[in-house]
């Protein structure tokens, strides 16, 4: 039930945030059209922890400032890579960087934080292990160190 | 330097930026290449039509920016898609032929 | 004299369009389609964030800021999804990345033989 309130909760910003016009009757259209799709999702199965990871919002606000970081620090990295005169510096390396969240949804958080970040692409995952295209060595290296992975599994949370 | 000279430049870096990947996407060589340098293209399409938007005082542009980048996503995914199984309701098939 | 947050949004804009310019610059120079994933990234995260927070704070506290808002959160969202179905075609098709330091060299070296 609580995922079904957050599910129209959300809706009914985006729908307030784009709509512009506060009138009873285009307000109510917004509130029938997203008890619509709240319906049809209850009816799909997908209002779920899964595609509403509401348990993770209060630890959200720790990685996401960290995560920004690392893509404006990796940005940087790669932009260098790209300008380098002559040849650009890369020596792309295709590895299987292991994981240790407990859920799938922590590992498609781990996988499109990797994506996210430039210097490194998820390519595929399988069983725990994720399989990565890194733009150079040292960026490889410094994703095995794991301390994303760390950071994933913590925003994860414990195993319930 | 006032606002609207930087709006513009930004304008003109972005549509610079397009011919790029314009020439990425003609000179390929896989079909990979090809769309990422189209989605690519798509995502700055949507930062100059924000860019746009206020260079003319018409911020509703806004809508239109928003309503790309949803494009822009879905129009990627079909296209991978239909490049990999060959039809866009296809499914996992470990026979398909090569196709580049 | 300009009001400062109207100098940050200026600077934010002007950034964040060299960042979109290095992107492009790398979609052509990178030498295969896997490197050229990572260029696309940089477009698609600083380049779009800082152009994006520039006229966030051009805006003020207004519901166009609210849309830059949700348009930035869709490009956050969608871009890895993109980037990493692409990347999973390729691999699927067989399509081999480069490797190591020395590959764009031998790649050279394959064409001239």
């Amino acid at each position: 039930m609580k995922h079904s309130v957050a599910l129209f909760t959300l809706l009914m910003a985006v729908w307030l945030l784009n709509s512009g016009h506060y009138t009873p009757l285009i307000i109510g259209f917004g509130v029938a059209s997203c008890l619509f799709v709240v319906w049809l999702a209850r009816r799909m199965e997908i209002v779920d922890d899964e595609a509403l990871p509401i348990h993770l919002l209060a630890r959200l606000p720790r990685y996401l400032p960290w995560l920004a970081l690392e893509v404006v620090k990796s940005n940087l990295d790669v932009a260098r890579r790209i300008l380098t005169p002559g040849r650009p510096d890369v020596s792309p390396r295709l590895f299987d960087a292991p994981t240790t969240q407990h859920t799938d949804l922590g590992r498609v958080l781990y996988a499109n934080s990797i994506t996210l970040t430039p210097g490194t692409v998820s390519i595929r995952v399988h069983g725990a292990a994720i399989t990565v295209h890194a733009i150079a060595e040292d960026v490889a290296d410094s994703l095995l160190e794991g301390g994303m992975d760390r950071r994933v599994s913590r925003l994860e949370g414990e195993p319930r | 330097m006032t606002g609207t000279g930087v709006l513009g430049a930004a304008t003109i870096a972005i549509v610079v930026c397009m011919g790029l990947s314009l020439i990425r996407s003609i000179a390929g060589p896989t079909v990979f290449d090809r769309i990422l340098a189209v989605n690519s293209f798509g995502t700055k399409t949507v930062l100059l039509i924000a860019l746009i938007g206020y260079l003319s005082g018409r911020p509703d542009f806004l809508d239109l920016a928003l309503v790309y980048a949803l494009m822009n996503f879905v129009g990627t995914v079909a296209a991978m898609k239909f490049t990999r199984f060959g039809d866009l309701a296809g499914v996992e098939d470990d026979d398909s032929e090569e196709i580049f | 004299m300009a009001h400062p947050v109207e100098v940050l949004s200026w600077i934010c804009i002007l950034v964040g369009s060299l960042f979109v310019i290095i992107g492009g610059i790398g979609l052509l120079r990178l030498p295969d389609f896997y490197t050229r994933i990572h260029a696309a990234g940089i477009t698609d995260t600083l380049g779009a964030w800082l152009i994006l927070l520039g006229l966030m704070l051009h805006e003020g506290f207004t519901l166009n800021a609210a849309k830059l808002a949700t348009l930035l959160f869709f490009l956050l969202a969608t871009s890895p999804l993109g980037s990493h179905a692409l990347a999973k075609a390729a691999f699927l098709r067989g399509l081999d990345p480069l490797q190591g330091r020395e590959l764009a060299d031998r790649h050279e070296v394959d064409d001239s033989e």
